[in-house]
């Protein structure tokens, strides 16, 4: 069906108008993390001012967030690490056996409201003094990469043919053997498109930092309000910190562009 | 049967499986639940039991201190929230309105722009990188982002409003202001969500029976009402039941634009955002939880009711 060429004119208008809506108020962003505060407040300097670094300076050097960097990512991967570790092998197991009972015991963490595990998560934490310290962030972290692993590799798991861990058998292999050997190695894209969509929840998460972490084990998210005081704030450095924070996970998103697609969608249309 | 019988069905194999030391076997053999039970483990630890808690939590009175005594008091913390129409009941208002017109918009908008992109042609690849990336930004940095936005005196909102000689407004800082400007960058960031969700439904779709009732006359909006939206409910469905979710539990850009409590008037206090101040502003644990138990009973309900026409339209 080829569109006509009216449909094509509005197509282009309202695309663009749809592309500018999402992507100025970001580049509005990023500006504002090259302007001094001076700048800021100045209208006539909207689009054509001098850049500076100094916001960048003050975010990486007085704000300690190197440190804060390093944080996240650790974090992140660690939670991803282990998310996966305990997710896939799950995930295989509840598809092949349709074990759908246990699935939606897992998949039910994506209803409950973060909130309400913090209260017990703190006391019991606090009482092993572990509050503030980096494994009960990662802890905290999998309750919400281990339930969108298991979904997305449930999925990728039931549309992978059986046939083949089954001439594997035949061939000598044990079942466990077939898994490693053969299920695993096909199971490469589903594993990246988990792990990268589990590495971007976690590196967004915001509320259990807020409350489990320290000063030192704080992550990006729980930074930026460092930016935040009760009579100011210092447009330049939140801007630029938000950016540090941002533009990461936007660069590897344009080059993982296809996995975090297939992993948001991943169910959708089974219906 | 599988380890033992597989020898005989190849017997190419049988020499690996003598040597199979017996633990291997062992493991073959009981792999459903050695597969599922660290990741069952995990989920009982950290989600059941701690939920279990919050639910006896929601009976007792337990205040200031986690390790504080706290007293059994039955449905007591029940009565007090659910008569209290100073937060609670304008937190699920707030809660309700949130999620209601966010996904309203944000799937009107999200069909257009899926319809929009349905068919192959230049320039595609743009449109979906700039869709992609509201979703992947970092929530808090988002809601910082359109704080500098909106702010009324230096924010570019209002600078916009004075080109074309509208006032400034007030945005997030106005008491009746705040939440629809909440909503609005809430829509911003989900819609392409709901955008992705609802293409990957209609490229999954079948020519045929568009062709057919093309063959048959009907308008754009006639197909689209008649043949594309009815074989797209599914979809629809699903992503009125991932974004809902979510957005009943927004807290991140929230907190973000407006702080603690939802602003100084609670003009954005969700139900997230007032059990969260309960619990860790004024540490009232035991009412807290009430509020969450209810909280989660909500969004139980809604999801019980989305599901439900969903096998009603199945039908």
């Amino acid at each position: 069906m080829k569109p006509r060429t009216g449909f094509k004119v509005f197509r282009t208008i309202a695309l663009t108008v749809v592309v500018l809506s999402l992507v100025a108020p970001l580049i509005w962003m990023v500006a504002a993390s090259f302007k001094t505060n001076v700048d800021i407040y100045d209208s006539a300097k909207a689009l054509v001012f001098t850049p500076t670094l100094d916001n960048y300076g003050t975010v990486l050097q007085q704000a300690n967030y190197v440190q804060f960097i390093v944080n996240s990512l650790w974090v992140a991967f660690a939670a991803t690490a282990l998310s996966l570790l305990l997710g896939v092998p799950a995930a295989y197991s509840m598809s092949r056996f349709n074990m759908r009972k246990s699935a939606l015991v897992v998949l039910m963490a994506r209803v409950i409201p973060g909130v309400s595990l913090l209260v017990p998560w703190y006391y019991v934490f606090s009482n092993l003094r572990m509050v503030g310290g980096f494994s009960v962030l990662i802890l905290s972290h999998m309750f919400v990469s281990l339930p969108l692993i298991v979904y997305i590799m449930m999925g990728f798991f039931d549309g992978l043919p059986e046939e083949l861990e089954e001439a594997a058998l035949v061939d000598g292999l044990t079942h466990i053997g077939a898994f490693r050997r053969i299920t695993l190695p096909l199971s490469v894209p589903g594993i990246a498109t988990a792990g990268i969509l589990s590495f971007i929840f976690s590196w967004n998460n915001f509320m259990f930092a807020l409350v489990l972490s320290g000063a030192d084990t704080k992550t990006l998210p729980v930074a930026i309000f460092d930016f935040v005081g009760y009579a100011s704030i210092d447009w330049g450095g939140l801007m630029a910190a938000t950016t540090v924070v941002t533009l990461p996970i936007m660069v590897i998103a344009l080059f993982v562009q296809r996995y975090i697609v297939s992993g948001l969608t991943a169910g959708a249309t089974k219906g | 049967m599988p380890a033992v019988t597989a020898p005989e069905r190849a017997p190419r194999g049988a020499s690996v499986m003598p040597d199979t030391p017996g633990w291997a076997r062992w493991a073959n053999d009981h792999r459903k639940w050695l597969f599922a039970a660290p990741a069952m483990a995990f989920v009982a630890a950290l989600i059941i039991f701690p939920l279990a808690w919050t639910g006896y939590l929601s009976l007792t009175d337990s205040a200031g201190s986690v390790r504080a005594e706290s007293e059994f008091i039955g449905f007591g913390n029940y009565v007090e929230v659910l008569t209290d129409t100073d937060r609670f009941w304008p937190a699920v208002a707030r809660t309700g309105a949130f999620t209601g017109v966010a996904l309203f918009f944000e799937v009107v908008l999200g069909m257009a722009v899926a319809l929009l992109l349905w068919r192959p042609f230049r320039g595609e690849k743009w449109v979906r990188v700039a869709i992609l990336l509201p979703l992947v930004a970092t929530p808090v940095a988002v809601g910082m982002m359109w704080r500098l936005i909106f702010d009324p005196n230096i924010g570019l909102a209002n600078q916009a409003l004075g080109w074309v000689g509208i006032g400034p407004q007030p945005w997030l800082a106005g008491q009746h202001t705040a939440l629809p400007t909440t909503i609005f960058i809430d829509i911003w960031q989900w819609t392409p969500m709901v955008v992705l969700i609802l293409l990957a439904g209609l490229t999954s779709l079948s020519d045929e029976p568009q062709e057919a009732a093309m063959i048959d006359g009907a308008s754009a909006w006639q197909r689209f009402r008649h043949v594309t939206l009815p074989l797209l409910m599914p979809t629809v469905i699903v992503a009125i039941l991932l974004r809902g979710i979510d957005a009943l539990k927004t807290f991140d850009i929230l907190y973000a634009t407006k702080g603690r409590g939802g602003g100084s008037f609670h003009e954005v206090e969700t139900l997230n955002v007032y059990a969260y101040g309960l619990s860790f502003d004024y540490n009232e644990y035991g009412l807290s939880s009430t509020v969450l138990i209810l909280f989660f009973l909500i969004i139980i309900g809604s999801m019980w009711a989305l599901t439900a026409r969903r096998k009603g339209a199945g039908r």
